[in-house]
């Protein structure tokens, strides 16, 4: 029978019936499954990597002693793998590698909407890319076919509707294919230039081959109808272009990278206009020009965003997208939950008024009304890297009136080169480290702060006061995030400091299962005086009504916050 | 022919589950099914939608304005924010609650007020349900989301017993109880 299964999902099914045996991942949205049901078959062994790079290197190592490995990222995490993926691409594998990303086209949970086709092209790797959770599966088998076969690293391209939407998959056993022979190959494996130089010639000859196969693979289907309109499209593109177009001829391509030129030339000869449908860059669309197809593509449909069936429908008819009367009614932005340890905070460098260099994580919230806390957010682990840039530019005195923000996490992933080159760099910034004890806005994942594994198993916990002391700190100091007081006379005490210094705010996550305050806060209507303090936290279970605060029950999880704020002791809660 | 469902509300309050019991319940039927969900960032307290689509064969998982069947609104505001995706005669079912979003609590904007009359302007069907008191009445608040499936599989042309066995096998074994009360409880208040 086939099940209702999300693309990610599909994703570690593939690799589970693929034989896969290792997989290494850093959490990103919209990938983060991947892995996470990947964990659930005892076959493979899983991991969460501290970041990309790390992940892709292991997946690697994995691959050229024999075994079948994943590794599964977002898009920007693609950037930090690139550096070992743009060479594994020169040794090639052994045992099958496949490096699955996850483009987040619309931004939903993303800082920029890079289109990582492009990554196919610049690292000489073949890319595939599905339409729905079967091909999810299908293409993952597929992959590690070409790989093996090809002597390839191979990414597979998902955006964020097919990696999070659900739809049916038959189920298959899983073929146990070993872990292969290894022997040691210095010419293929260890890429010095004398090396590197002959696999470049490989690679170019192992692209020239896989653009053949291209032209034959069943990866890439014609569907002949209607000969007025021809379409070439590709992943979910496809499925918005079949709603919008159900009677047009469609070219639909499985492998976006090497492309298939004669494929794409018969296929424009035998229909009478062709459009180009893709989300984000024109990366088809360039390749069609490239080779004298004529097409009609980024004139008509944007560069931006998310496509619809009725934005390729009004593209193709010369018209604006058709839009129904919407009601006006207040925007509902995300926020930090009620009970969030970052909430504290926020609050305090907002009344200190402070630069605050953000990171990635649930914290990047703090920037957003009415805390309005955080200056910039470039990428994981900038915030203190990019701080002592700013300290660096701006002199000591600036140094003094800003801090980093970055969670536990996103400290381990990136945060702690930056945090050295602070120490080795004489630089006097102060860092504050997050610690809500998990990965919190991908959905919980631990990391190595936390003292558990993917399966959660224990292990060994990273300590955070004795690693920051270790490379040179010797300004480190604790925090509860709801003492308030204490924060703010810490944060004064450290930023004035004219050396490193690393502040540690130390309490869970709000949704973590173990966390539990009690009974909800409560207004005493008597006691308030409507002075509008405990607004400025901005928790979402706190509004204002007839000249007095009010708490929501259902909202609010009696984290206390807010008690500590109220100057009157007008918000109670019982014990 | 393709029915098109939106569930729409504030993160948190649990439409993703609710989305994969109707995905399930459907499956079951032996529609093709897609659900399209929302994880992440605008999970945190932020507008969310997920989409349902099944029926012969079904191609792009999202729902675009002027289309759905029916919109499943968690939260008042949200029923408002989304209607205009309700073809003409769609069906809306609304949970009556409100829950205040940032610019509101900052008091930069006003809740909007009569929000079932408002709806009731379109020509749309509306059925309010207050489903928060209900799930009160069970014990717990969170319960809210399959109150709301109840009402939803009333409005449906899916057997009471195949949604019965998606709740089964969709929810947590140690809710399940809860869940199922739930469920009746909606259903029974659907009209």
């Amino acid at each position: 029978m086939k099940k209702l299964m999300l693309g990610n999902a599909a994703i570690a099914r593939g690799a589970y019936e693929a034989g896969v045996t290792v997989v290494s991942s850093y959490p990103g949205t919209p990938s983060t499954e991947i892995t996470e049901f990947a964990s659930k078959y005892e076959e493979i062994y899983c991991e969460w990597a501290t970041n990309e790079k790390v992940a892709v290197e292991v997946a690697t190592g994995a691959a050229i002693t024999g075994a079948r490995a994943l590794s599964a990222m977002k898009h920007v995490g693609m950037n930090v793998a690139a550096d070992p993926m743009f060479t594994a691409s020169y040794t090639g594998v052994n045992g099958g590698l496949v490096i699955v990303v996850a483009d987040d086209p619309g931004m939903h949970s993303s800082q920029n909407e890079q289109d990582s086709r492009n990554y196919a092209k610049a690292s000489k790797l073949p890319m595939l890319e599905p339409a729905d959770s079967g091909e999810c599966k299908a293409f993952v088998k597929t992959a590690y076919e070409l790989s093996e076969r090809f002597d390839t690293p191979v990414i597979i391209r998902l955006t964020t509707r097919v990696a999070h939407s659900q739809s049916l998959v038959e189920e298959e056993s899983r073929t146990e294919v070993g872990v292969r022979d290894y022997s040691k190959n210095i010419a293929k494996n260890v890429m010095m230039p004398a090396m590197a130089k002959g696999r470049h010639v490989f690679v170019e000859q192992r692209m020239k081959d896989i653009a053949a196969y291209a032209e034959t693979s069943e990866l890439n289907k014609i569907e002949y109808n209607s000969k007025k309109i021809g379409i070439i499209t590709s992943g979910i593109a496809y499925q918005y272009a079949k709603e919008a177009a159900p009677d047009a001829s469609f070219l639909k391509l499985g492998m976006v990278y090497p492309l298939p030129e004669k494929k794409i030339q018969e296929f424009a000869q035998n229909v009478e206009q062709v459009y180009v449908i893709e989300e984000l860059d024109p990366f088809l669309e360039e390749f069609c020009r490239s080779i004298g197809v004529k097409v009609i593509g980024k004139e008509k449909f944007t560069l931006l965003g998310e496509y619809t069936p009725e934005l390729i429908r009004a593209g193709m008819e010369n018209r604006a997208p058709q839009q129904f009367e919407a009601a006006k009614v207040p925007v509902r932005p995300p926020v930090m939950c009620p009970g969030c340890p970052h909430r504290g905070i926020f609050y305090v460098l907002n009344k200190l008024n402070l630069h605050v260099s953000g990171d990635i994580g649930c914290y990047t919230l703090g920037a957003a009304a009415p805390l309005k806390a955080i200056d910039v957010c470039v990428c994981m682990g900038a915030s203190i890297s990019g701080l002592h840039g700013m300290e660096k530019a701006n002199g000591r005195g600036f140094g003094k009136k800003a801090v980093a923000v970055i969670g536990d996490s996103t400290f381990m992933h990136s945060g702690i080169t930056g945090l050295i080159d602070i120490v080795y760099n004489k630089g006097a910034s102060t860092v504050m480290i997050l610690d809500n004890a998990i990965t919190g806005m991908t959905g919980h994942q631990p990391n190595p702060t936390t003292g558990y594994t993917i399966r959660g198993e224990e292990t060994r916990r990273v300590d955070m006061e004795l690693l920051a002391k270790a490379i040179g700190v010797e300004r480190v100091r604790v925090v509860d995030p709801f003492d308030v007081e204490e924060v703010e006379k810490v944060v004064r005490e450290e930023t004035e400091a004219d050396e490193p210094s690393v502040i540690i705010a130390r309490r869970p996550c709000a949704l973590l299962k173990f966390v539990d305050y009690g009974k909800p806060c409560e207004i005493d209507t008597d006691a308030c005086k409507g002075c509008k303090m405990c607004m400025k936290i901005g928790c979402p279970a706190i509004t204002f009504a007839d000249g007095k605060a009010k708490i929501d029950p259902t909202q609010c999880n009696g984290c206390g916050l807010c008690m500590n704020i109220c100057k009157f002791g007008a918000i109670k809660k019982e014990q | 022919m393709v029915t098109k469902i939106m569930i729409v509300g504030v993160g948190g309050q649990g439409t993703l589950l609710a989305s994969r019991v109707i995905g399930n319940a459907v499956t079951a039927e032996g529609y093709d099914v897609k659900v399209s969900e929302v994880h992440g960032m605008s999970q945190r307290g932020g507008s969310v939608v997920t989409y349902v689509k099944y029926g012969d064969k079904v191609y792009s998982p999202i729902v675009v304005e002027g289309e759905a069947d029916i919109v499943l609104a968690f939260e008042s505001l949200e029923a408002l924010r989304w209607s205009h995706y309700l073809k003409d005669g769609g069906q809306m079912i609304v949970n009556t609650q409100e829950i205040d979003p940032m610019p509101v609590i900052t008091g930069a904007e006003k809740y909007p007020e009569e929000i079932l009359e408002q709806l009731e302007m379109r020509n749309i069907n509306v059925t309010a349900v207050d489903a928060l008191t209900i799930a009160e009445g069970l014990g717990n608040a969170k319960a809210v989301n399959v109150v709301l499936l109840g009402v939803l599989a009333k409005h449906s042309n899916i057997a009471k017993e195949k949604w019965v066995e998606a709740v089964r096998s969709t929810v947590p074994a140690k809710f399940l109880e809860l869940n199922l009360a739930a469920f009746e409880a909606g259903y029974t208040a659907a009209y």
